[in-house]
């Protein structure tokens, strides 16, 4: 399997884009540290680039490259070797890179200037959600006929859980707010892997706002050591279930 | 060898494959005969697990394609439009298909030599003329000395020359009592090494027979006017009344 | 603190003509009680080092109690130890340990009763109910104390230093932990609270009631239940304090609870759940003060009226500012907001836009406290972004006009 990921991996180094996209990040995280006096202040305009360009650009980079190397997932096909094996490979492929990249554009300025729980934790998040966002990528890809409805379904995916969820779920909370909702918001959140990793990042970061008045109850829940845990797990089942579902969908697929 | 047992395939509206049985074996070069679209390349890539079959079961020595991979190893397969990775240049695909394969076997570089592929190693994927990816594709299908060869109009879009060698090359591998699948439109090049003629119609089987038989059938000594002579003629009854059943 | 020079002037005047009384093992009198009973007015009695248990003590009248070598006096968890109600009492150097606890009376290391002119300064205190409890005194200085409670509920547990009804008193570099309320302050005017340290109090690190005309200046509050709480009084000055880290779901950094005519400057508000929360204040000027990493740097109820905010540094808060209202009549400008995003044309160092400190998503977490487990989204970004450009949840009339570039150095 790694043989075969060797390829992949040879193959987008060579398509420049990955340099592209490590280059984009290092030069925005090193201008955000640079430019901003305290660092916690560039820390939350990471934030919003862990959270809405890192899925992005897993989700659009992974379907396209997914189309792109068609041509070789055929030619692996016709060999003896496995499906599995073959769509295994392009995903170790695909998301090593992708969080090897943005561990250079990220993890290096935030080991710099800011190294401490909430850098870690936001290096953290952000390797695990281009993994998820890769994995999703997967499934919109296998799922989809051609190119242009994977990235399509691909692009429709990242808006839900960048945007819409987070709106339905004010919509459910001013809709219910006469009723105890503090365990179905921990439920919700739990649903949408951008929302999980904003609250881990997040209980590394503004405790006390989040500690205050209203979130003693998810400070307490989320922010000790089991639900560390339990997000981080959740997280990986974010990872593992569409991955999986896409291999599934993959064996049965005609080519 | 391989044993086709009541194969479906169905795309949207289009039945590409109606109740297929057939088994091919070893020595045999068969000639997979049709119109477009009549479920040649589908019954080929069923038989290589790139189309999964509605039912039915494909067995390769008796073990089903779908339970492991491996069998793989055994076919040398030449598709119709030969795909590959853009960005590759020739040497660098040679050596990764060796690298994956990773096999004891001496390998079998013939058609790499005669094609003149090892003077194009640095050509990149993308740069390739239809004809020199067949070569590229010829080569790898035999590259490995497989037991089964499954070529998908091998001629098409080759010049003369390259095709006088590809033929020349299935020849020596008839006779090295290997089983060939063969489709193509130019029923002249099947002439001389075909032993079983499939025709196949709207995913029908429309008959299934070796030379000999068909020959003796129609009183005709060459495959084209052979097929020509069924076609105007209809079908033999005793297939008349096959195809009743099947429909 | 002329009035304690004063004060110890005439003391050591007094000392000079006075006997000295020391206690310790090798010594004719070797209990405490004894040489109390002893000891004439203004008699100095000086304790050797040695462990002293000898229940309720006493002190009726004007001595001079030193500690040598820290010798302990034990309360042996039933007694309050020194009772004094006397004028003139000194007492230094003393390490007093398991007070009495009762859940009717206040006992105390050190309970001072109807007295004046006090000095209790440089003890030490473990275990005490109330360590230093005054009532109804004045003129005295608590210096240099160390006090540790041992950590019990809000019920049972005394305050550090306690002071009701009381004036001209300062309270001066004690270091105070583990109490219900570090410094405890009712009805006790024009007194001073400096350069203590008081953290890790159960409950406030200053409680402060129905005191006025009462300044407090660089003591630092850290890591208490709730922080601070400064309530009922009028005429108070707060100044180069610092507030840190007071955390938890009804804690702040400074609560002002109908409060007039005070003046909060200098101070620094680090990392508390709120930095400074005001209910029912009003005309306090709030000047020069630093507010980092808190969740909400300020919180003004709609019920404040006529405070000014102006030259405070805003940097790196959840929220700015936040409010439960709609109308606003309390004053800000030239203060620096590192969220301020306009611009400065002609250069005056002061932004030529105003700036709305109250953001739209505070208003929202005020009406549906659940929906703080969006802050930080994108969705919440954008509703900001929005709400910026057409306020309409936000009150419109709370704006800085001019808010500073830069930050200042404070």
């Amino acid at each position: 399997m790694l043989k075969i990921s060797k390829y992949v991996l040879y193959d987008i180094i060579k398509n420049r884009v990955m340099i592209g996209y490590t280059a984009f990040l290092f030069i925005v995280s090193i201008s955000m540290f640079q430019m901003e006096e305290n660092s916690s202040k560039a820390m939350l305009s990471l934030l919003n680039i862990v959270l809405i360009v890192v899925p992005l650009i897993s989700m659009i980079f992974s379907t396209i490259h997914w189309y792109n190397s068609y041509e070789f997932i055929e030619l692996m096909l016709t060999q003896p070797i496995s499906r599995k094996k073959v769509i295994l490979s392009e995903y170790t492929g695909i998301s090593s890179s992708l969080v090897t990249a943005f561990l250079i554009g990220v993890g290096i300025p935030v080991c710099i200037y800011n190294f401490n729980d909430t850098g870690v934790s936001l290096l953290l998040i952000g390797s695990l959600l281009t993994l998820i966002f890769t994995s999703l990528a997967f499934l919109a890809s296998v799922k989809s006929k051609d190119k242009a409805r994977g990235i399509g379904a691909a692009l429709l995916l990242w808006f839900y859980f960048a945007l819409i969820y987070d709106g339905l779920v004010l919509l459910i909370l001013f809709a219910f707010s006469d009723y105890p909702l503090e365990k179905i918001t921990l439920v919700l959140s739990s649903l949408n892997p951008v929302d999980l990793g904003r609250i881990f990042i997040m209980l590394n970061m503004d405790i006390s706002a989040l500690m205050g008045y209203t979130g003693a109850m998810y400070k307490d829940f989320l922010g000790s050591s089991s639900g560390m845990i339990y997000t981080l797990g959740i997280l990986i089942i974010w990872m593992l279930v569409p991955l999986t579902i896409a291999i599934r969908s993959f064996n049965k697929k005609d080519l | 060898m391989i044993a086709i047992q009541n194969i479906n395939k169905r795309f949207k509206k289009l039945q590409a494959l109606d109740n297929i049985n057939a088994e091919f074996n070893k020595g045999q070069v068969i000639s997979l005969i049709g119109p477009n679209g009549s479920g040649k390349t589908t019954l080929i890539k069923s038989i290589l697990g790139l189309v999964r079959p509605d039912n039915g079961l494909i067995t390769f020595n008796s073990v089903p394609v779908t339970e492991d991979v491996a069998y793989r190893s055994n076919i040398g397969y030449m598709p119709q439009i030969g795909r590959y990775p853009d960005n590759m240049k020739i040497g660098q695909l040679f050596s990764m298909i060796k690298n994956l394969r990773n096999t004891a076997k001496v390998l079998d570089e013939e058609l790499y030599f005669k094609f003149k592929l090892d003077t194009l190693l640095d050509k990149s994927m993308r740069a390739l003329s239809g004809g020199t990816r067949q070569k590229v594709s010829a080569a790898l299908a035999f590259l490995f000395d497989p037991e089964v060869l499954i070529l998908d109009e091998p001629t098409a879009g080759l010049d003369p020359l390259s095709s006088e060698i590809l033929k020349e090359k299935i020849l020596v591998e008839k006779e090295k009592n290997k089983l060939i699948l063969i489709t193509s439109h130019v029923l002249t090049d099947l002439e001389e090494i075909t032993t079983d003629v499939m025709y196949l119609q709207d995913g029908k089987e429309i008959f299934f027979k070796s030379m000999a038989e068909l020959q003796e059938q129609t009183g005709e000594e060459k495959l084209s006017k052979i097929i020509a002579h069924m076609m105007k003629n209809g079908l033999h009854k005793k297939e008349v009344s096959y195809l009743k059943i099947a429909t | 603190m002329k009035r304690i020079l004063i004060i110890l002037l005439l003391l050591s005047f007094y000392a000079s003509q006075a006997r000295t009384i020391i206690v310790g093992k090798n010594h004719i009198v070797t209990s405490l009680r004894k040489a109390v009973a002893l000891a004439a007015s203004k008699d100095t009695i000086l304790l050797e080092k040695g462990l002293y248990k000898e229940g309720n003590i006493i002190i009726n009248k004007p001595l001079y109690l030193i500690g040598e070598g820290e010798p302990i006096l034990d309360g042996d968890n039933r007694y309050e130890i020194l009772t004094v109600s006397t004028n003139g009492a000194i007492i230094k150097g003393i390490k007093f340990q398991n007070a009495g606890y009762s859940s009717t009376l206040d006992f105390a290391a050190i309970g001072v009763i109807d007295a004046q002119n006090i000095i209790i300064e440089n003890n030490s205190f473990s275990n005490t109910f109330f360590a230093i409890h005054f009532a109804n005194s004045s003129e005295a200085l608590i210096a240099g104390n160390t006090i540790v409670g041992t950590f019990k509920s809000e019920q049972t547990s005394g305050n550090g230093i306690h002071l009701w009804k009381c004036n001209n008193i300062v309270v001066e570099n004690n270091n105070i932990q583990g109490h219900r309320d570090g410094i405890y302050f009712e009805f006790v005017t024009n007194s001073i609270i400096q350069q203590n340290n008081s953290h890790n109090n159960i409950r406030y690190g200053l409680h402060f009631m129905f005191s006025n005309n009462d300044a407090y200046l660089e003591n630092t509050f850290n890591n208490n239940g709730a922080g601070v709480a400064v309530m009922y009084s009028h005429h108070v000055l707060m100044q180069k304090n610092v507030f840190e880290n007071n955390w938890g779901g009804s804690a702040y950094g400074l609560l002002l609870k109908e409060i007039s005519d005070g003046t909060i400057v200098q101070n620094q508000f680090v990392q508390n759940t709120a930095g400074i929360v005001m209910e029912s204040t009003n005309r306090i000027d709030v000047q020069l003060n630093s507010y980092r990493g808190n969740g909400y740097a300020l919180r003004i109820q709609a019920s404040c009226n006529e405070n000014t905010v102006h030259h405070n540094n805003f940097q790196g808060n959840t929220f700015d500012v936040a409010t439960n209202g709609t109308l606003m009549l309390n004053e800000f400008y030239n203060n620096y907001w590192d969220k301020y995003e306009g611009y400065d044309m002609n250069k005056d160092i002061i932004g030529d836009v105003p700036y709305h400190p109250v953001s739209m998503y505070s208003m929202v977490i005020e009406q549906n406290p659940n929906a703080v487990i969006l802050l930080r989204s994108f969705m919440v970004s954008l509703l900001d972004k929005a709400e910026k450009a057409i306020p309409s949840l936000t009150p419109e009339n709370m704006t800085d006009n001019k808010p500073l570039m830069k930050p200042l150095a404070l």
